[in-house]
This record gives C-alpha cells, structure tokens and sequence, in this order.
C-alpha cells in the first residue's frame, strides 16, 4: 500500500430501488490531496462523497480511513467534514455560533472557542460578522461561514459537495481561487463535487471522471484533459471532435478519409478505434494546403477566438480559430500528429455525434441550473 | 385612497374591498359592540361591570388553570406523534395527518356528548366493568368533574397541537440535520440543537390553537363538567342567554372584553419569544 493514502475506496457498490448507483468503485486518496470527482448528474458522484461522509452505507465494498475500515462508523464521529450544497447553515444561530457549533460539541473551553471562531473568520476574509444573522448574509458569505463552519473542527478530509453551484459565475471564478487557497495553506485534503468541468480542471490536483456509477478515468486535469481514455470523458471534458478512425499500423491513422500520422501505437493493424481532435489543435489553411477540406457552416465569435463550424463530408466539425472565416467559405484543415488522440471503441462510442446539434453536457449543465435559485445565473 | 384599495400578488392586482368589508363585518363590528356593552350599563358610560372580573376570579382562575393543564398535555402527547410522523414515509404522511384531521370532520358537539356516554356513570366503561365485577359494582366516578372538561379539551384540540408542529418539523430541511451530525453531533445533540429549536414556531402556534378555544370554552364544561363546575365561558354565555335568570349584556361584555385582552397579550409574549430564538417561519400566527 501506498504510504500517505488518506482514504480508500474498495469495490464500492450500492443500489437504491434495485437500481445500481455504483459500481465496484475503487479509488486511493492521497493526503493533502485536491481530488474532483467529475460526472453529470446521477453518475454517483455525490453518492460516493455521502458514503466518505458517513450518511450512506454501501451495500459491498469497504472504505478504509487512515488504514482502518470505517463502514458503519456514524459521521459524527469519522474525521471528514462536509461542506453542503445549500451550505446548510443554521438558521436560528447567527455566524458566531455556527462556527462554534462543532467546537461545543467537543467541549472546547470558552476561550479556545473564540480564539478558533476568529481565527477561521479571517480565514474567510469574513472578521466582524460574528453577530450577524444567517439570512442576513449573500449566498457567497454563507457559503464561507459554511466552510469556516466545517474547518473549525479540524478535518483531516473536507468534502465539497457541489459548493459552488448556486452562486453566481464571477462570484465562482472568486471562490475557486479562494477554495483552492485555503487548501494549499491548511495542507488538508479537499474532495469536490462537480458537474462543472472547468472547474474541475482548474481546481484539482487528480480529477476522478464518473459516469453511470463507475468511474471512467483517474488522472491529472492534463491527463483527463489530453489523454482521455473513452468517448465520454473526452466529450465531457472540454470540446472535441470525436470521429470513427483505422489504425492503419502503429503511428498511422485513416479518418475522414485521409490518412494521419500520430503518436499512438500498440493497436491491432485495422482496429476500429475513435478519434479526438481538440477544436483548438486544428489549424485553418487555404484549401490547397489542408489535408481536409469542408464547408464552413457556421461561425461565433468568442472574444479570445471563433467557433468555426465546418462540414466535412457530412460531419460537422468544430473549429477554434483566431483567425475569421465566413459561412459558406471553402476552407482547409491541418492537423498535426500530436493533436491526434487514439482511443480504444467503448460503450460510449459514436454517441455523441457531430457539432449538429447540443450536446448532452450542455444539457446536464441547464438541469442542474434550474434548480438552482441563484442571483442571475449564467452557465459557461 | 385608490391606491390602498388593491395590493399586488405575483403580477395580479387584488382588490380588497371584499376583505375589509367582510372584515368591517364580521370583525370589527362585533368587538366594537363588546366595547359598547362592556363600558356601558343603564346610566351611559361606566367601569363599573369590569369590577365583576374580580368577583368571578375563583372562575377566571379555574378556566386559566384547566386550559394550562389541557395545552401542557397536548404539547406532550403531540409532540412525540408529530416528530414520529415528519419522519415516516411520504404514504404514511399522508395517512397518519389524514387520520388525525378524521375526527374533526365529525360535529363537535357530538364527539362530546360521545365522550360523556362513554364517561358517564351508565356508560360504556362502567357497563362494562359491571359485566366482570357483578351488577353491584358502584362504577368508577370519572365524569362531572375537572379531570372529564381537561381530558374533553385535550380530546377536542389535539389535533390543533399536533399539526402545526408536524409542519414545522417537516420544514427542518434534512441537511441541516446531516450538517449538525457531519459536525459531531449524537442523536441526542441533533434533537437538542436543531430539531426542537427549530420547531419552536410550531410549538407557538399549537399552544395559540390549544390554550384559545380551551379558555373560551363553555360546551366542554357543560357536557363533561356537568354544570358544577362554571368556567369563564359558561359565565358568559349565561349573561347573554339568561340561564340562570339574569340577561346582562354588560357584565357579558366586560368579561368578553378581558378575556379577549388577555389571550391578546399572552400571543404577543410568545410571539416576542418566538422572535428572540430567531426562529424563522412555521408559525400560523
């Protein structure tokens, strides 16, 4: 076993109503990890930082704290804090006494209390609002008395279940540094919660991408990001262009009729495999140059860059370019090799078409917001 | 004036006239009237009938004293009933507050009168226990007295207890109650804590519904009391009626009228009380 393992996760399975939320989910915490479990909703994310938490019970599998299995421990007494997703706050006590609600609780002196109640206030940037009333406070301030709240008790694990989600998005670009912040200065180890993939990426030391309650893939934000392992990850992960290909040999690839170098080796000759191409990796040039060529159907500006869409031979391909084009225009595509990412065919492959149409991210990501009462809300 | 005439909701205007007029009608005029009554006697304008208070303490004390003891037995049972319905299954909500409600669709008389066929000296407790014990057994003495009115209070106003508590309770959103056991909490700190601060609103709101009609009340004492034992509102309705001879609107009035400003003053206490825990919502009044 690895040495500095904080928590972890063996052959997790649970099931609600005979319906299977996880499965056999096995994952290493590392300590003073930021680690990001990443899905749509109902891909078992929350599920599994309840079961962290202490509130559920899994039906097989254990989960081990500090190398001691903790299954059937009540969450009051396991080491981990939870920080909710409507943050949860007390209401008929002000901000003093719910950061101090945990510290009575372990039957801290008066003054010892106070000094640790200050002392997380300023670590919230929140000092002189001891005595204010909970619904007297914006979503953002309640959202830093909740953590003050949860790191007052001294965690060894803080798990964020979704913390960000019903504030608004300037207010989240804050509160991520902040989050992130705070981490890195405590040293402890935080498990987030989120739909939001650039959250994800932004935030995290290890990104865990879930999906109909098994996990996809364990890696870096580079890796998840570069190197995803199946059509959903790359789909979910950033924009892609994801197209059926032939690995014609190693370091050689055919899709959309024509035939790339690449990087990737070690499948069968003529193996059937998908193809990402990140809509950034893509350069535009005269049609003469390009190794594909296609019509452009659709063009947004961005502000850093365009969304070119463009036909090529009936699937639309989505371009990132600085440099404009025009809806109707002939335009030529080079790809480098490096930009050509091999995955083998899985579950997931050719569901999630061409740029013809929303994907089903964006759709996760409304659903969740119209549950959301949030001040003016405006998703990525 | 136009303008205070209708008030906005979601994006409708809502004409009140309707509502103050009902209100002019049904509310404001009749406590006008208890006014009246109450500082008028054959000369005009007198004090005099408010003295009579003092002359009925005995009463008035018997009737605070009785409601006191009805209100703290229903706060009692219904707590645990309530706490044990907001935390079953949605189905068995749904049943259990259903048959709560059940017998409150029957006419309150008649349950009354159904308990005193039950209670009384031939009823059915006592016919029963003359078919173990023999036909000489005396019976047990369990009505015409106090213990027959507070049980008919609690009998009758339960409900009123027991459902503004559930309310409050079911209000307490789940993640506060996971936040508090996530932050060390026993069962026993949960309930201390969160659950039972929290249902304060409720609380107030049956002890309102309870402690009211309880003081107030003249069938309950009547039926079950067996007209031994007067209470401030059968004192009342006598002096409107003349069941015992005398027609006083007056006296009638004034122990109305002080009645009304006790029950009054006792809301806003426990309302100011409600404030100070800083509970938010779930109260009625």
């Amino acid at each position: 076993m690895e040495k500095n393992v904080v928590i972890e996760l063996k052959h997790i399975s649970v099931a609600f109503d005979g319906e299977q939320i996880l499965k056999d989910i096995n994952l290493t915490i590392r300590n003073g990890e930021f680690i990001t479990f990443l899905g749509p909703s109902g891909c078992g994310k929350t599920t599994t930082l309840r079961i962290i938490a202490g509130f559920l019970e899994p039906d097989e599998g254990d989960v081990i704290f500090d190398g001691k299995k903790i299954n059937g421990m009540p969450p009051h007494k396991r080491q981990v804090n939870t920080i909710f997703q409507r943050y949860a706050l007390f209401p008929h006590l002000n901000v003093y006494e719910n950061i101090a609600f945990g510290l009575k609780l372990k039957k801290l002196s008066k003054a010892d209390i106070d000094k640790k109640v200050k002392e997380m206030l300023s670590l919230v940037n929140l000092k002189g609002f001891e005595h204010r009333n909970i619904n007297s406070l914006s979503g953002g301030q309640q959202q830093r008395v909740s953590i003050a709240r949860a790191l007052a008790v001294d965690p060894k694990v803080l798990l964020l279940d979704e913390p960000l989600g019903a504030l608004d998005l300037k207010l989240r670009k804050d509160m991520q540094v902040e989050l992130k912040k705070i981490q890195q200065s405590l040293g402890i180890t935080f498990i987030y919660v989120t739909h939001d993939q650039e959250e994800a990426l932004s935030m995290s030391d290890t990104i865990v991408v879930m999906d109909g309650g098994k996990i996809q893939q364990i890696g870096s934000p580079t890796d998840a990001y570069n190197e995803p392992v199946n059509a959903f990850v790359a789909d979910f992960i950033g924009e892609s262009n994801i197209v059926d290909g032939i690995m014609k040999q190693d370091r050689v690839v055919e899709f959309s009729g024509h035939v790339f170098d690449c990087l990737d080796a070690g499948f069968d000759r003529d193996e059937k495999v998908d193809v990402v191409v990140r809509p950034e990796d893509v350069d535009v040039v005269p049609v003469e140059k390009g190794m594909l060529t296609g019509t452009v159907t659709g063009v947004t500006f961005k502000g850093v860059h365009y969304e070119i869409i463009v036909d090529i031979n009936g699937f639309l391909w989505m371009i990132q370019s600085t440099d404009i084009s025009y809806v109707g225009d002939e335009i030529g595509l080079y790809i480098e090799p490096d930009a050509i990412h091999i995955m083998k065919k899985s579950e997931y492959s050719g569901m999630f078409g061409d740029f013809s149409s929303f994907s089903e991210e964006f759709d996760e990501l409304s659903d969740v917001n119209a549950g959301v009462e949030s001040e003016g809300s405006d998703d990525d | 004036m136009t303008k205070s005439r209708s008030v906005e909701v979601g994006s409708k205007k809502v004409n009140l006239i309707p509502f103050s007029g009902w209100m002019v009608v049904f509310v404001l005029i009749p406590i006008a009237l208890v006014v009246y009554y109450a500082f008028t006697g054959v000369d005009g304008f007198t004090l005099t009938n408010l003295k009579w208070i003092w002359v009925y303490r005995d009463t008035l004390w018997l009737s605070v004293w009785l409601s006191v003891i009805a209100t703290v037995i229903c706060l009692l049972l219904a707590y645990p009933v309530a706490y044990m319905i907001s935390r079953a299954g949605e189905k068995m909500q749904r049943n259990a507050t259903l048959f709560i409600m059940l017998p409150m669709w029957m006419n309150f008389l008649v349950r009354t009168y159904a308990w005193m066929t039950i209670l009384e000296n031939n009823g059915l407790v006592n016919n029963a226990l003359r078919g173990i014990f023999g036909e000489d057994f005396a019976g047990l003495n369990m009505i015409n007295n106090h213990g027959a009115i507070v049980l008919g209070m609690v009998y009758n106003y339960l409900p009123y207890m027991i459902l503004p508590i559930y309310t409050a309770l079911t209000k307490i959103d789940n993640s506060l109650i996971e936040a508090a056991r996530d932050l060390g909490s026993g069962a026993v700190q949960v309930f201390r804590r969160i659950v039972l601060p929290l249902s304060v609103p409720g609380i107030i709101s049956g002890i309102t519904m309870v402690f009211i009609p309880s003081i107030s009340t003249f069938i309950i004492s009547k039926i079950l009391g067996g007209g031994k034992d007067f209470l401030i509102g059968d004192l009342i309705e006598d002096y409107f009626l003349g069941n015992s001879g005398v027609v006083n609107y007056n006296i009638g009035a004034a122990l109305s009228l002080v009645i009304m400003v006790m029950i009054l003053l006792a809301t806003y206490l426990m309302n100011r009380f409600d404030k100070d825990a800083k509970t938010s919502g779930g109260g009625i009044l």
